[in-house]
């Protein structure tokens, strides 16, 4: 039994990360206003929203790449610094951000060799970077260097990467945004999968309406000017996903939903 | 007539499309890679020509200006003079060739390490490259000597400014995602330092060494100028004098051939190490 299962069993899981009040401030401009919220421990979040929302912000907020100027955030229970350092979770880019020098398996392995000499203790995930590779479709090709890869097979040596150190949360943001529909589509499916097989919460950030009901098991809908949040959507459609829910009236009678509540926000 | 043609018709409609279309591109690549051979070459030719003609036309007499067949003529009878020359060149120019590119390439380390070092350091090293290099050639021989160590400091010197501005660009040069990333991996300075920013900086580091492998023989005949007695430098010097002007183009071939070497060794490094350099 997964995770998500277990939760839906009993009603209440464990929080994977709670923010309480949390303001975000770059200057005198406001970036995320009084955001409080708390994602169950396996769960599936999308986050939408219009442009300035603050939807990278919230995401920057959690892994600790900016300090909340006001409230709290907590990760496991921990500070985001010190879930940091137990690499509870790892960040997935817009941009695959490999380092052009490394095969594909070398990227792969690049957490586990940086944080030492600081005193990280580095989780090994259960899977090798080779079956990580292998997890993401990647067989075969891990010998690669980056420029010999498609922009898809990049996303998805940076998804095997954020994989190696066995986070419990990962965050997304617009990973697939820059990729052609198919690629996406396929990406989506094997997103996923790979949710359904280790159990990871994930918090993926996208500006496609279609991709966050196709994905996610709620919605946060964040409202601009300043960023805070406005609504809980839950998408109750059926896991094991497929391309073709995206064809039922039931799937697009949530985007349908969603698209008026993004116009109004 | 008509019936050639049906015969070539027949002959290529028995055979496959697609093998033909290969065979054409084929064709057509060999006839461009000789091509882009032939047509320097045959120009290269044609000038060397027009300079020997011209040059016995107006019968210009041998001190001012010679024939390349008398060029061709020096190297060969005056091989060895041009070789025992050649070697102290090529010592003073691949010495300063490591010493100027390796302190470019630690200082370089230093400025982006600290600001301080860099706003301290970097004007006097503008001002330094400002100095033509003929007008400190000079001062250095009459530091170190006519030795050997004036010429490797003047090398040194001429190659150091290109590599240290391309090297701070080049460490600078990293995605702020990379660092992003780094961050939340909480990479220490020295990790993000030996992981990311000095195999980013490669491809500008050897786009600066290019220049350097050319520049650092111009330093070492430099130096040979102002004092030496053996050296391609002291040769041109000498055969100038002396109108041995043969020689002395003779010379200034062989220096050529050492910049040439020198670019070309680097350029089979820079392949053989930044491969991913597209």
């Amino acid at each position: 039994m997964s995770v998500q299962e277990t939760a839906n069993a009993t009603g209440k899981a464990p929080v994977a990360a709670s923010l309480s009040e949390a303001y975000v401030r770059f200057g005198a401009f406001t970036a995320i206003e009084s955001l409080s919220l708390e994602i169950e421990e396996g769960a599936f979040y999308t986050i939408l929203g219009p442009s300035g929302c603050g939807k990278s912000t919230m995401l920057r907020l959690v892994s600790d790449l900016i300090p909340a100027a006001s409230g709290e955030v907590r990760i496991f229970g921990k500070s985001t610094e010190e879930a940091r350092r137990a690499r509870e979770f790892a960040f997935v880019f817009q941009d695959a951000t490999l380092l052009p020098w490394r095969t594909a398996l070398q990227n792969v392995q690049l957490p586990l060799e940086m944080g030492k000499k600081r005193g990280v203790t580095i989780p090994i995930s259960d899977k090798t970077p080779m079956e990580l590779l292998e997890l993401v479709g990647l067989k075969g090709r891990e010998n690669a260097l980056p420029h010999e890869l498609s922009g898809g097979m990049r996303q998805r040596v940076a998804i095997a990467r954020a994989l190696v150190c066995k986070p419990k949360l990962l965050l997304m943001d617009e990973p697939f945004g820059a990729l052609d529909e198919m690629t996406r589509d396929h990406l989506n499916l094997q997103l996923l999968r790979i949710w359904e097989e280790t159990g990871v919460t994930i918090l993926f950030v996208t500006h496609s309406i279609p991709e966050a009901v196709f994905l996610g098991q709620k919605v946060l809908m964040l409202q601009a000017h300043p960023g805070r949040l406005r609504e809980i959507v839950p998408i109750d459609l059926p896991y094991p996903r497929e391309i073709k829910l995206r064809d039922t009236p039931e799937f697009t009678r949530h985007t349908a939903h969603l698209r008026e509540l993004l116009e109004t926000c | 007539m008509t019936i050639v043609e049906k015969t070539d018709l027949a002959e290529n409609a028995q055979q496959d499309p697609e093998e033909l279309a290969l065979i054409e591109q084929r064709k057509f690549e060999r006839k461009r890679r000789i091509e882009s051979v032939l047509i320097p070459a045959g120009t290269l030719i044609a000038l060397l020509a027009i300079w020997q003609i011209g040059v016995r036309l107006f019968e210009v007499p041998l001190y001012i200006a010679p024939a390349p067949s008398d060029v061709a003529e020096a190297l060969v009878n005056k091989f060895p003079l041009l070789l025992a020359n050649f070697w102290p060149t090529f010592y003073e120019s691949v010495m300063g060739f490591v010493v100027g590119n390796l302190a470019a390439v630690f200082i370089a380390v230093a400025f982006v390490r600290s600001r301080t070092v860099e706003r301290a350091f970097f004007p006097i090293a503008v001002f330094i490259n400002t100095i033509p290099i003929l007008a400190i050639a000079p001062i250095l021989v009459l530091i170190f000597g006519a030795g050997l160590t004036a010429k490797v400091v003047i090398a040194a010197l001429i190659c150091f400014f290109p590599t240290l501005v391309n090297m701070v660009r080049g460490l600078q040069a990293v995605s702020p995602q990379a660092l992003e990333l780094a961050r939340i991996l909480s990479a220490t300075k020295s990790e993000i330092f030996w992981k990311i920013r000095l195999p980013s900086s490669l491809p500008f580091l050897f786009s600066a060494l290019k220049i350097a492998a050319t520049t650092c023989v111009i330093g070492a005949i430099v130096g040979e100028w102002v004092g030496a007695d053996v050296g391609l430098g002291a040769l041109i010097i000498d055969s100038t004098f002396n109108f041995r002007a043969a020689l002395l183009y003779a010379t200034v071939f062989m220096s050529s051939g050492l910049s040439v070497m020198l670019f070309a060794s680097v350029s089979i490094a820079e392949r053989l190490i930044v491969r991913w350099h597209t």
